[in-house]
C-alpha cells in the first residue's frame, strides 16, 4: 500500500506518528498553514511559524525519509483581525521561493465574516499575482454550505485563476458536487466526529466519481488520526475496490493535483 | 455490491449508531430545564431518515446548514455548533 497524506497538521504530532505513517505507505506529506488552537499575539507569531513549516518540520520529516511540502497562509479563524491579516499577506512572499513551498493555503472562511470574506479575496489575488495554486479550508459544520457557495464565487469571479489549480477541502455530501461542478478539486477529510468518515467518503467516490478529488487525515492537535487515509484504502478493500482503484485516490490524485506545482516531485 | 453483502458490512455499526441515537433523545428528555434550538434542529433532520431517495445524509446535513447567503457583519466567536440557529431578527 501507498499513499500521499495531502493534509496533515505535522506540527502538532509526535515522531511516533510520523513512524506509523511511514510504515503505512506514506509517501509523502503535505502541510497547509493553519491555526494553532490560540490566536498569535502578532505577525512575529507567522514568521516563526512559517519558519518551521519551510525549515524544521521538513528536516523533521526528512529523518524518517517523508518529504514534506507545505502551504502558507493566515487562516480564516485569525482573518477577523484584518490588520494582523494584512501583516501577515505582506511576509508571505518572502517565503514562497523556499523549495517545499506549493501554494497559498489553507485559505478560506470560518465563519463567513465579511472580514473573512475580504482577506479570502486578498489571499486569492495574492496567489494570482505570484502564480501560485490554492487550498481552501470550507467551514465546519452548519457554516460549510453557505461558506462554500461564497468561497466558490470569490474564485469563479477571480479569471486569473485556473480552477484545476485550486482544491476545496473538507467537502461532504452537501457540498461535494457543487465544487465538482466548477472544475474544481475536491478534498474529503476523515475524521472521527465530523466531516466524512471512511465509509461515507467512500459514498461520495462511489456516487461523484474518482476524479479531482482527495482524502485526507487532516491530522492536527484536535481529535484526528493521522492513518486514516490508509485506514480507508482498507475500508474500499471490504468494499470490493481492487488495489488499483483504491491507489489510484489515494497517491494517484493527490500526486496529480500537486505535480502541477514542479516543486512536487513524487 | 448487493444489499446484503452491504448489510453484511455495515448493519452492526448502524445498528448501534441507531440505538445510540434513540438512547441521546432519552437522556435529552430525561434531562431538566429548557433545551435550546439545537435539540428541534436534530428532530428536523431525523425527518430526513423516512427519505424514499439514497440523498438522507446530503439532505440531512442540508436540514443543519445555515441557508443564507449573505456573509454576516461579526463573528459571534471561533466556533460552530453543529445546528443552525435562525435569529429571529433576520426574520
Ligand atoms: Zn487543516
Amino acid at each position: 500500500m501507498r499513499y500521499i497524506e495531502p493534509h496533515g497538521h505535522m506540527v502538532s504530532r509526535t515522531t511516533d506518528d510520523y513512524q506509523a505513517m511511514v510504515t503505512a505507505g506514506c509517501a509523502a506529506v503535505c502541510e497547509p498553514a493553519f491555526w494553532a488552537g490560540f490566536d498569535r499575539s502578532g505577525v512575529q507569531g507567522f514568521y516563526d511559524y512559517f519558519c518551521q513549516l519551510t525549515d524544521y518540520e521538513p528536516k523533521r520529516a526528512a529523518k524518517f525519509g517523508l518529504p514534506h511540502y507545505c502551504w502558507l497562509c493566515i487562516n480564516p479563524k485569525e482573518s477577523e483581525d484584518m490588520k494582523l491579516a494584512d501583516e501577515v499577506l505582506s511576509i508571505i512572499p518572502e517565503f514562497l521561493a523556499r523549495p517545499n513551498v506549493l501554494g497559498i493555503g489553507e485559505i478560506g472562511l470560518n465563519k463567513n465574516t465579511r472580514n473573512e470574506l475580504k482577506i479570502l479575496e486578498r489571499h486569492v489575488d495574492l496567489a494570482a499575482k505570484h502564480g501560485q495554486m490554492i487550498l481552501v479550508h470550507t467551514p465546519h459544520l452548519e457554516d460549510k454550505l453557505k461558506g462554500t457557495r461564497l468561497i466558490l464565487d470569490v474564485i469563479k469571479g477571480d479569471q486569473r485563476i485556473a480552477p484545476e489549480r485550486v482544491i476545496i477541502d473538507h467537502v461532504e455530501e452537501h457540498t461535494a458536487k457543487m465544487v465538482l461542478d466548477t472544475g474544481m478539486w475536491a478534498g474529503m477529510t476523515l475524521y472521527p466526529e465530523s466531516k466524512c468518515t471512511p465509509a461515507r467518503a467512500i459514498d461520495i467516490l462511489e456516487n461523484y466519481g474518482s476524479e479531482r478529488i482527495w482524502m485526507n487525515s487532516a491530522c492536527d492537535w484536535g481529535i484526528s488520526v493521522p492513518l486514516a487515509v490508509p485506514r480507508t484504502i482498507l475500508e474500499m478493500r471490504k468494499r470490493g475496490w481492487s488495489a488499483e482503484r483504491a491507489d489510484a485516490v489515494a497517491f494517484g490524485n493527490p500526486r496529480q493535483f500537486m505535480s502541477q506545482n514542479p516543486r512536487f516531485q513524487i | 455490491m448487493t444489499r446484503n453483502e452491504l448489510l453484511d458490512l455495515y448493519f452492526m455499526d448502524a445498528r448501534a449508531k441507531l440505538i445510540d441515537l434513540a438512547a441521546f433523545l432519552d437522556r435529552v428528555d430525561r434531562g431538566t430545564g429548557e433545551a435550546d434550538f439545537r435539540l428541534a434542529a436534530f428532530r428536523e433532520a431525523l425527518k430526513n431518515l423516512g427519505g424514499l431517495q439514497p440523498t438522507r445524509a446530503r439532505d440531512v446535513l442540508l436540514s443543519l446548514s445555515d441557508p443564507t447567503a449573505e456573509p454576516i457583519e461579526k463573528s459571534p466567536g471561533k466556533g460552530a455548533v453543529g445546528a443552525w440557529r435562525k435569529v429571529e431578527s433576520e426574520c
